[in-house]
């Protein structure tokens, strides 16, 4: 069962924390939006991925099940 | 004078953690301002602003315990335990202490809608969390009223400077609000700039 | 059944071409709805047809109705079927003439519809203003009709771009601003006041009604094997750019609708979200899917334009642009910032203010601002506008080799794609 990373882009304000706690998938653009790895979560990254998930201010980042 | 005895170390312990909830609950509302502007605490990283916004609400609600507990068990007044909950459920010091309990119920709404957000959806948490603009003023009003010794002296200045703090970053943050460009017409103030950016070179 | 159509065309316009046909002309023609007495039946039928939606994504329309009546069942509620006029896109007129024409054939698609989906509403959503008495008439047309089982209401779409897209409709029709929603979950599963919603395109619909009456192999007697059926285009040649609307099967020559093309400039197939063409290549491409994949483009709602030789695409393609951002719902982050940017460089570089080397950074610009919207919005508005942008860039290299030198190779300033002067300015345009 892997996990993908998925933003609501409408919810998405470009706060960037998300960059911040898993940079090895999330980038920002140059205007500070996410731009996601659409890969499976590898399991190395699962709890950094989960801390992603949970700083979103707006909770427009989410791990779904594929 | 008798020593300090054991209730009167509780009352001060009592009114020393009071206190340090309000410091840390104000900071927590600064925090909160902060994350929904998207600011930033210099050398710090973003998820910093929201990490010490929930840490720093988690250790507030410990105070507040410790707080609630001492007064409780401190034998001088006696302090039923549910009133920490119930509004006028204490016969001493009814209005102030119904203001603590309202506060503490707000709290831990705040709270427990926090740590179920993810389940909650965000409209239903965001509908709840607004009332954290309630529960500031009341946990204020509830300290300024129990605490006598709050009412002189630099305890004075640091209520009504805590007060005006927060009036002040409230304030900051609703201008901000009112200045920000409605949803649809974003695109239509970008345009215009980018495209007046292009004639002006 | 009355006696069967020939196999040929048209199918869905009137047989005398500008007559729209009324009730009595449409039972004449037809004869009545042909229900099948429970849900599902139709889905089989649709499914072995290989009907396509002719909206412009070309989902199979029984897979949609198939996932509507399923999840109604599972949650024990009635669906809303909605057939989708709303036709935002400036360059097609399809639907519109399609309802002006022979609304009745929309209609009972959607009575059909409903049946295979056990839906208890149904609504019939149009544009607001293509054409000023529509609603009348449709309204109208309905009262002279006898068989229909599920009452359908009128709705109208605001004039956006957007007013079709599928979660933007839902949400208007739901009392809110015509605006894009995030696609999970579904409307198929939860869209109007929360039920399974069917939205699907009139046009499909009408060819559901056909199918229903005359059964899958007679639908696929025309177009290909995997696109089988007929489609309605609306096509742009000419120097007065006046559409017309053309039904015909899939896999027909680009040629056969656009003419020679050899006063032509270059060729837009698929709209706004389309993909421009140099005619050279255009005139060895079919209008099917797997013709047009070859050369980066796609059907979708049967949109062709040959832009007249002396007529700057440059020029066209930033007025579109312009209209295409400022359509935008501002909702993303990379839609409301990319395509203002890519609208403003493609201005600079058509009206020749960016030339030199502020023209070559503008289009590796270009370049990058396409790639950066692509995926990344609620909706594909910025996808289809990159994919614009980078056809442009592709097939006007030429051109903007002039461009960056100061000339231009064209001789008509008029503009020739429509492009409507109203956008939308404050949040009352989206309700």
């Amino acid at each position: 069962m892997s996990e993908k990373l998925l933003v609501n882009p409408i919810d998405c304000d470009g706060h960037g924390a998300c960059a911040e706690l898993l940079p090895e998938m999330i980038t920002l653009d140059e205007w500070g939006y996410p731009v996601i790895d659409d890969r499976p979560v590898p399991p190395a990254l699962a709890r950094d991925a989960r801390s992603a998930v949970s700083a979103c201010p707006k909770l427009a980042l989410r791990l779904t099940r594929s | 004078m008798s020593g300090i005895n054991s209730s009167t170390a509780l009352w001060y312990v009592s009114r020393a953690t009071g206190a340090v909830a309000l410091l840390l609950m104000t900071a927590v509302l600064l925090l909160g301002l902060l994350v929904s502007r998207q600011g930033k605490l210099p050398g710090l990283p973003r998820f910093a602003v929201t990490g010490l916004h929930r840490n720093l609400s988690l250790l507030s609600v410990v105070f507040v315990a410790l707080h609630v507990l001492t007064a409780v068990t401190d034998g001088y007044v006696t302090i039923p335990l549910i009133s920490a909950v119930l509004p006028l459920a204490s016969p001493y010091e009814r209005l102030s202490l119904s203001l603590g309990a309202i506060s503490l119920d707000l709290t831990l709404a705040l709270i427990v809608t926090s740590l179920l957000r993810g389940r909650l959806g965000r409209r239903t948490w965001k509908a709840v969390h607004w009332l954290a603009y309630l529960t500031w003023p009341v946990a204020w009003l509830h300290g300024f009223s129990a605490a006598t010794d709050l009412r002189q002296g630099w305890l004075f200045a640091f209520a009504i400077g805590d007060l005006l703090l927060v009036i002040a970053a409230v304030g900051w943050r609703v201008a901000a609000a009112a200045r920000e460009v409605p949803r649809a017409e974003r695109v239509g103030v970008l345009m215009a700039a980018v495209h007046q950016r292009g004639r002006g070179r | 059944m009355t006696t069967a159509t020939t196999t040929g065309l048209p199918r869905l316009l009137p047989r005398d071409g500008g007559r729209p046909e009324d009730w009595r002309l449409h039972m004449a023609r037809f004869g009545p709805i042909p229900y099948r007495g429970s849900t599902g039946r139709l889905i089989d039928d649709v499914r072995e047809a290989g009907l396509t939606g002719r909206g412009g994504a070309a989902f199979p329309a029984h897979r949609k109705l198939a996932a509507v009546a399923e999840a109604a069942a599972n949650q024990r509620v009635r669906p809303v079927v909605i057939a989708n006029g709303a036709e935002g896109e400036p360059a097609s007129d399809k639907d519109a003439t399609l309802l002006w024409l022979a609304p009745h054939l929309v209609l009972d698609g959607l009575q059909l519809a409903a049946e295979a989906a056990g839906a208890d509403r149904a609504i019939l959503y149009t544009h607001e203003d293509r054409r000023d008495d529509v609603g009348r008439r449709l309204r109208a047309e309905l009262r002279q009709r006898r068989d229909d089982r599920v009452d359908v209401v009128l709705a109208t779409a605001p004039p956006r771009f957007l007013a079709g897209q599928e979660t933007a409709l839902v949400n208007h029709l739901g009392g809110g601003p015509a605006v894009p929603r995030f696609p999970l979950p579904r409307v198929t599963e939860r869209g109007l006041d929360g039920v399974p919603t069917l939205v699907q395109n009139a046009e499909t619909l009408a060819h559901m009604a056909l199918i229903a009456r005359y059964g899958p192999r007679w639908f696929r007697q025309l177009g290909t094997g995997a696109e089988p059926g007929s489609l309605l285009t609306t096509v742009r040649r000419g120097g007065d750019g006046r559409p017309r609307i053309v039904e015909v099967p899939f896999g027909v020559p680009l040629m056969s609708l656009l003419g020679d093309l050899e006063d032509a400039g270059a060729v837009l197939v698929g709209g706004y979200h389309g993909t421009w063409l140099p005619t050279a290549q255009a005139m060895r491409l079919r209008l099917d899917n797997e013709s047009l994949r070859s050369a980066g483009a796609a059907v979708g709602a049967g949109i062709l334009a040959a832009l007249p030789g002396d007529r700057c695409g440059l020029a066209e393609t930033a007025r579109v642009v312009r209209y295409l951002a400022l359509e935008s719902a501002g909702q993303c982050g990379p839609c409301l910032n990319g395509l203002p940017r890519m609208s403003a460089a493609l201005t600079a570089l058509a009206t020749g203010r960016a030339a030199g080397r502020a023209a070559a950074s503008a289009r590796a610009d270009l370049e990058r601002w396409a790639g950066l919207v692509t995926g990344r919005g609620a909706c594909h508005h910025p996808d289809g506008t990159a994919r614009f942008v980078r056809s442009a860039l592709r097939t006007f290299a030429g051109e903007l080799d002039r461009h960056e030198r100061g000339r231009c190779g064209a001789a008509n300033r008029a503009p020739y794609l429509p492009v409507p002067s109203l956008t939308a300015r404050t949040e009352e345009d989206w309700l």
